[in-house]
């Protein structure tokens, strides 16, 4: 057990060194694109401690990170605050509406909750292009300044990440997490133990939005401007996929989630169209929906063959190896013996 | 402002929303009839509709309208009963969750197909009937709205009877109120599973094909219709067709008229508003107007 955890512990020391050391090596652009990989990240985190922890089903994250980009746009563009200053504010407000959201969503489990979370993604880009005082309509609002470069971007989101992710550790590992999963596998055992499921559904919305609101907020700041269109329901949706490919219920598997997300829509056509050229299937450059169908495969097969997603399918790999380990270990032991007699 | 009352405006207005109504309904009902058979909300209902109606303007290049409607629902029928078989079968007993991200999965997939298949541009759909309008009592109304709100709710009532008359009805309403049981007394109760997929794919092909003359076609015509359908079906009782169509129509011609008299209520407010109805009817009467309630067991 000791050992799984230090080599759980060297793991991690190593992303964080490969992640710190990496700009020096890929181009700025790259650092660009992996910027957004953790921007989604931190959003599929805070999703995935309210599905895969507390058990509860949002197809409205979208709408959840649209708030905190608003909060960061106007604060930003409208009373001069830096914007990186913004992020906890933005955090705050889109977990306040979260926890406020929970509310409703207390009397609805299951296609319910989907159903309402879905409309509310589906609202809020209408919302935003109807109270144009506040949010600027479809002109959007432009920020005082765009992210200088790629790498720039890149330590900022992956810094803010690294908090977000190391919070979310703590919290899941803690009595706050052990009463999200009591919810999860069962509502009715976790009343009887004493546990309010009002309170702390409303507080797994609430945190699942600030991280959201500030996935949201770093959303804007990399080209300085923001739309009804930059949080469509399409989001909540690519969001929720992600989720279920990383893993429902592992918080690294969100990075695997996080780089599905970002890439397989930009280079999906490019890797389908290598893949099929030799069977004489030709995929013209511009086509569109081919990443979608992509995707949208990749979705369909991880759920009917691989259910824990990718994160399941390592820690199989790693539980066999480890076994094996052992065993081998056991037969060190037993052998001598056996001569001996 | 009530001597001033166009009558014949009002008139117009509640027509053209029964019509859109009637769409939302047919698309609501489908959403009930998977609801009933397989407990599923089938988040790509729209989409598959959307992927049909590509079909049916694809088969008119070749065929006449009518032809090419009938061989559409056809297809759309086989292909719901085949999506049935594929992909919800393995995961029915799974976590809601699981069930819910297929049909999202769906959704993605036909979203793209049509877009790879059709590309994204918007296609002007045919429609059958003469474009001079119909006057009545000196109002004028649309040849094509009434024939929506005549076709769609033929194609329910044809259901309707279907279900409470025939025997493969009764058998399919069986084994979505009891499968243990239907399955005890000889009913194939995976069967009716599908047949009920492919019922709901032919509503959605009737409504895609009776609403894309209104809109235009595009790969995301059905996308603000499945909500209205969403809202139709919860507010109506998602256990019950006729709660669903009643629900639909209620819906057309109330966001119709709202946005014609409401100045506040803007075209970009249609959506919330239906977003406003889902919340309110699931926090005020979950089980919908006409829904039972249902008492669960712990």
């Amino acid at each position: 057990m000791r050992r799984a955890a230090a080599v759980r512990g060297l793991l991690l020391l190593l992303a964080v060194g490969v992640v710190a050391l990496l700009p020096a090596v890929i181009s700025d652009y790259r650092a660009l694109e992996l910027g957004y990989v953790a921007i989604y990240f931190i959003a599929m985190i805070g999703l995935n401690i309210l599905t895969g922890f507390a058990g509860q089903i949002s197809l409205g994250h979208g709408a959840f990170m649209g708030i905190g980009g608003y909060t960061t746009a106007i604060l930003a563009a409208n009373h001069g605050v830096n914007d990186l200053a913004t992020l906890p504010l933005a955090g705050l407000v889109a977990g306040v509406v979260g926890f406020l959201f929970g509310f409703p969503a207390l009397r609805l489990a299951g296609v319910y909750l989907a159903l309402a979370t879905f409309a509310l993604a589906v609202a809020l880009p209408s919302l935003a292009k109807k109270f144009e005082g506040i949010t600027g309509g479809s002109n959007g609002i432009f920020l005082p300044r765009i992210a200088p470069s790629g790498d720039w971007l890149y330590y900022v989101s992956w810094s803010v990440a690294l908090i977000m992710f190391t919070l979310a550790w703590i919290l899941v590992r803690g009595r706050l997490g052990r009463t999200f999963r009591a919810i999860r596998d069962s509502e009715i055992a976790a009343v009887s133990s004493g546990i309010s499921l009002s309170r702390y559904k409303t507080i797994a919305f609430g945190i699942s939005a600030f991280y959201a609101g500030v996935a949201g907020a770093l959303l804007a700041i990399p080209t300085g401007a923001i739309f009804p269109e930059t949080f469509p329901a399409s989001l909540s949706i690519l969001l929720l996929t992600g989720v279920v490919v990383g893993g429902v219920g592992s918080l690294w598997g969100m990075l695997i989630g996080a780089l599905f997300v970002q890439f397989i829509p930009v280079y999906g056509s490019d890797w389908l169209r290598n893949l099929l050229e030799p069977l004489g299937v030709d995929i013209a450059d511009t086509t569109p929906g081919v990443p979608a169908v992509l995707y949208g495969t990749i979705l369909l097969a991880v759920l009917l063959l691989a259910r824990s997603g990718v994160a399941g399918l390592v820690q199989r790999a790693a539980n066999s190896l480890t076994n094996r380990f052992n065993l081998r270990q056991l037969q060190r032991h037993i052998t001598p013996s056996r001569r001996e007699a | 402002m009530v001597l001033a009352m166009d009558w014949g405006l009002l008139a117009q207005q509640i027509v053209s929303g029964l019509a859109l109504g009637a769409v939302y309904g047919s698309l609501a009902l489908a959403l009930v009839l998977i609801h009933r058979t397989t407990n599923v909300v089938n988040f790509a209902q729209g989409e598959m509709a959307m992927f049909t109606t590509y079909i049916a303007w694809s088969l008119n290049h070749h065929m006449s309208y009518w032809p090419a409607f009938l061989l559409t629902l056809a297809i759309a029928f086989a292909g719901g009963a085949a999506i049935e078989r594929t992909v919800i079968r393995p995961v029915e007993r799974g976590s809601p969750l699981t069930v819910i991200m297929i049909t999202i999965a769906l959704f993605v997939i036909f979203g793209g197909l049509a877009s790879w298949i059709w590309t994204g541009e918007e296609r002007d759909f045919p429609t059958p009937f003469a474009p001079q309008p119909i006057r009545i009592a000196g109002v004028t109304f649309g040849r094509h709205e009434i024939a929506v709100i005549v076709i769609t709710l033929a194609t329910v009532i044809v259901l309707w009877a279907f279900f409470r008359f025939t025997k493969l009805g009764l058998a399919m309403r069986a084994a979505a109120i009891g499968p243990e049981a239907s399955r005890l007394l000889g009913v194939r109760v995976g069967s009716m599973f599908a047949l009920g997929w492919g019922f709901a794919a032919l509503l959605g092909a009737v409504s895609g094909m009776m609403v894309a003359p209104l809109l235009v076609l595009s790969p995301t015509m059905m996308q603000p219709i499945l909500i209205y359908a969403f809202a139709a079906a919860v507010l109506g009782g998602i256990d019950s067709p006729a709660g669903a169509v009643i629900g639909g129509l209620a819906l057309g011609v109330g966001i119709n008229l709202l946005a014609t008299y409401v100045d506040f209520v803007t075209s970009e407010l249609e959506l919330p508003v239906a977003f406003a109805i889902l919340i309110g009817v699931l926090l005020l009467r979950p089980a919908g107007v006409f829904g039972r309630v249902v008492a669960r067991r712990v």
